[in-house]
């Protein structure tokens, strides 16, 4: 429903604004080979990394560990902990427990929210920050990392509620 | 950071492994696998930055900026009110927004950019630190990326996420955001 309005809406506002849509949409969609081709070498090295360590048992004992603490599904741990860090590597795992339990049961779904419900905080605070070569940074880190637990949380519950 | 997780997978993965015939197909599969997730999320990228570019050409993200500034000179009271960097901040933002990560990292660069000029020390500034924890929680109204992978594992509604995505971004952006304030 929202992507129907907001198509609707870029679609009319370009032809309004007297646009060439039809090219305009080509050029766009040609960029994604772009971000498909910067994409992979990273996806690939996370790939590979992640896949190792979920097949071992020392993800087992961690996560077992904060299973104690918190009362969610043992699958998604390891992506509500490297989610801040990696977006390539929580997409990774999302991709794998869509494979073992599909993208619409209980898990599938929790782990698609939590996968939305926030950003790879440490990639953007050390691009931005090293963009304009700032190292004291104080505590950025720590009130952006809160953010994430909040956005994680936030996402247990809203699909509990949900769904 | 990065760096060291990757290491410490690779080792603590092969040191703790469970049999090591699954770990060498492992080994030696994740080139397939990373290509058939690109493939997988390839087609709706693409559909979606057409459509962004046609809102982008057609100055809809831009008269979109406008809409939030007076937002921002109250989430950042620092910021001088005629500065450059609202315009930066905001298109960053809105780019965000609708799931469009690659054209809202450039104009997130530039807006540290004047951020720093404002800032003239080797210390993050308030502003940057706020404007940090907007790009990290992530606002979004189109998860363009995990709606993709979804379709192509066959869901029979591969939006449905989309509502609870947007909440739990904007409740971790407000808590973010209060955050911020509270720390000083």
């Amino acid at each position: 429903m929202i992507i129907a309005i907001l198509v609707f809406v870029i679609v009319f506002y370009g032809y309004y604004k007297k646009i060439d849509v039809y090219s305009t949409f080509i050029d766009g969609s040609k960029e994604a080979f772009n971000v498909i081709l910067t994409m992979f070498p990273s996806l690939l090295a996370m790939m590979f990394a992640i896949n190792i360590i979920l097949n071992s048992n020392f993800i087992n004992y961690f996560s077992n560990f904060f299973k104690l603490i918190f009362d969610i599904p043992f699958e998604v741990i390891p992506m509500i902990i490297l989610r801040p860090i990696s977006s390539s590597s929580s997409l990774s795992i999302l991709d794998s427990i869509f494979k073992s339990y599909g993208p619409d049961s209980k898990i599938g779904l929790l782990a698609s929210v939590i996968q939305g419900s926030t950003d790879t905080t440490f990639y953007i605070i050390s691009l931005y920050f090293g963009s304009i070569g700032i190292k004291k940074i104080g505590n950025t880190l720590k009130v952006c990392l809160l953010a994430d637990i909040i956005g994680i949380s936030a996402s247990i519950i809203i699909v509990k509620l949900l769904f | 950071m990065i760096n060291i997780l990757w290491v410490l997978f690779v080792l603590l993965g092969i040191l703790f492994t469970k049999d090591f015939s699954s770990l060498n197909n492992i080994i030696l599969y994740s080139g397939k696998k990373t290509l058939d997730l690109i493939i997988n999320l390839f087609p709706v990228m693409a559909i979606w930055l057409g459509l962004m570019n046609i809102a982008s050409k057609s100055g809809l993200l831009l008269k979109l900026s406008k809409f939030i500034e007076p937002l921002l000179h109250f989430i950042f009271p620092e910021i001088p009110k005629n500065s450059e960097a609202y315009g930066y901040i905001s298109a960053n933002l809105i780019s965000n927004f609708f799931g469009l990560g690659s054209s809202s990292t450039p104009l997130g660069l530039k807006a540290m950019k004047e951020l720093s000029e404002i800032n003239k020390s080797d210390k993050a500034s308030r502003s940057m630190r706020t404007f940090l924890v907007l790009n990290t929680t992530g606002l979004t109204i189109i998860p363009t990326t995990i709606i993709s992978l979804r379709l192509a594992h066959n869901s029979i509604d591969p939006s449905c996420i989309t509502l609870a995505c947007f909440l739990a971004t904007l409740i971790g952006t407000i808590g973010g955001l209060i955050i911020d304030r509270i720390i000083p």
